[in-house]
């Protein structure tokens, strides 16, 4: 691991300081310390923000609010998460091992680098790691990328199942600069790779992420969070679905739906919403629905199969939040 | 492998903070006060090393495995501050204050900790390599209340992985500590 200076935070005013002066936040480190010891990320600076009072979890009015340095595994075992957002809980759970959810942060979590084999092999070409020296992932090894929101430059997905369900469940994030404060949808933190993939969230120089607010809604209680993988536990998705539904007298009233492992960011899918809106809540809905996840689908050789697993997982997840499966 | 001097040092007074950190060369050491299987100590650790390192090449508590050293396989499982966590994924400088318990830590004196007895009654292991790790996860499994049930258990455990494919000896062995531990 390359030498780097370590400084630790007391309040938000130091940390983002430091961070002006070139520091780079640590919270949990799980994806940054792993990194950094294959030399993929090279700080010179770290700042040590687990001291700043950011690891709450509240509810305000029927908003869960949760503080960017709660674990994972505290916000997915805590009863206002239970009670008024359990997609989020769920999307968790399945999010990490248990070692891992103990000390990742949220904020952490959102920010977590790609897993494309690629990134992390420093003598292979990547426009991530290195601008300019090309993907070889799109003539290479690319079962698990993305058919969603890519580019020649870069097919990488966006591996957080939290970011899914934040996304589908219109959450924003509050974050702190050093101009002040703004608040702004979590969907909006993700950048599409375009040409520049080594530009992967829309956070400004020194920004803190300090809390992601999520809002409630009748749909909240009905929904959830499938993931299909090469394993039953502890791996990352092929494809995931978040979907809820809100269903009123026979009819889908309103659907949040978003999906991973599929899009070069969390993917929401709102033509699909469009297409369940006033439909009663069948599988022929629901099939019908799921067609439009591909609108815009750029599959490859090697990972044409999500064409069709995208689909199929969106109508079962529907089926589970719809309370028919 | 970097110079990382974590002598037992009993000059420093100051934590690690902003202020006496301005200044410093990249990677010169910082003091922190850890306290390991009840034995507090102040250590002057390089902020590279991580946590595993520390108790396996500077205090010799190699009980702890190094696997994957990459989050993946969870052979170094430990306890900070009653939390289960992998051991190679965080930094050592990043714990001042924190309370850790290894393997080592489990045994009170000659008599086995109920998991590690279980661990031998249920052959629960092949080669051992795994075990510590299985076994500290397993602590922390039991106390998190996730181990009422073998699918339960294999969920909740799937942060360790054995090569030996010893699966259904550790999930007997921990569905049996869960039930004598009682609710």
């Amino acid at each position: 691991m390359i030498p780097f200076r370590f400084e630790k935070a007391r309040t938000e005013q130091d940390a983002i300081l430091a961070a002006r002066a070139g520091g780079r936040y640590i919270a949990g480190g799980t994806t940054l310390i792993d990194l950094m010891r294959e030399e993929v990320e090279r700080p010179e600076r770290l700042v040590d923000i687990n001291a700043l009072p950011l690891d709450y979890i509240r509810v305000d009015g029927d908003t869960l609010v949760i503080g960017a340095l709660a674990r994972m595994s505290d916000v997915a075992a805590h009863r206002e998460t239970a009670r008024l957002q359990p997609l989020i809980a769920e999307a968790l759970v399945e999010g990490a091992s248990p070692q891992l959810r103990n000390v990742a942060s949220i904020g952490g979590n959102l920010l977590q680098r790609v897993r494309c084999p690629y990134f992390r092999m420093l003598d292979a070409p990547c426009n991530k790691r290195d601008p300019g020296t090309g993907c070889a992932a799109i003539g290479g090894l690319h079962a698990g990328h993305a058919i969603l929101g890519t580019s020649d430059h870069c097919i990488a997905t966006h591996p957080s199942d939290l970011a899914v369900a934040l996304v589908a469940l219109d959450a924003v994030l509050r974050v702190q600069g050093p101009e002040g404060e703004r608040t702004f949808p979590v969907e909006e933190l993700f950048r599409l790779p375009g040409d520049t993939p080594h530009l992967e969230h829309t956070l400004r120089p020194s920004e803190l992420i300090l809390e992601v607010r999520v809002p409630a809604g009748p749909y909240a209680r009905h929904a959830r969070y499938l993931k299909v993988r090469d394993r039953s536990s502890y791996e990352f998705a092929l494809v995931s679905v978040a979907a809820a539904l809100d269903v009123d007298g026979g009819r889908i009233r309103a659907a949040h739906v978003a999906a991973g492992g599929v899009g070069t960011r969390p993917w929401r899918m709102r033509a699909c919403e469009a297409a369940l809106v006033g439909r009663s809540p069948d599988r022929g809905a629901f099939a019908s629905a799921a067609e439009r996840a591909l609108d815009g689908a750029r599959p490859l050789s090697g990972n044409h199969y999500k064409a069709e697993l995208l689909p199929r997982t969106m109508v079962r997840a529907l089926e589970m939040a719809g309370g028919v499966a | 492998m970097p110079n990382l001097d974590p002598s037992l040092d009993t000059d420093h007074t100051d934590l690690p903070g902003l202020a006496n950190t301005a200044g410093k060369e990249a990677s010169s050491t910082l003091p922190v006060q850890i306290t390991i299987n009840g034995a507090p100590m102040r250590l002057d650790v390089d902020p590279r090393l991580s946590l595993l390192d520390l108790l396996r090449e500077h205090l010799h508590l190699t009980g702890t495995k190094k696997g994957c050293n990459q989050g993946a396989c969870g052979a170094c499982t430990i306890l900070v501050d009653g939390r289960r966590v992998n051991a190679c994924l965080t930094l050592a400088v990043m714990h001042d204050g924190a309370a850790i318990t290894t393997i080592e830590g489990l045994a009170k004196g000659d008599d086995l900790h109920p998991l590690q007895a279980a661990f031998i009654e249920h052959d629960g292991f092949q080669c051992g390599y795994c075990t510590p790790g299985q076994i500290m996860s397993g602590v922390g499994c039991i106390a998190e209340g996730h181990a009422d049930s073998p699918a339960e258990i294999r969920a909740w455990m799937s942060g360790n992985i054995c090569r030996c494919g010893a699966y259904p000896g550790i999930v007997a062995a921990i569905a049996d500590a869960a039930r004598r531990s009682g609710p």
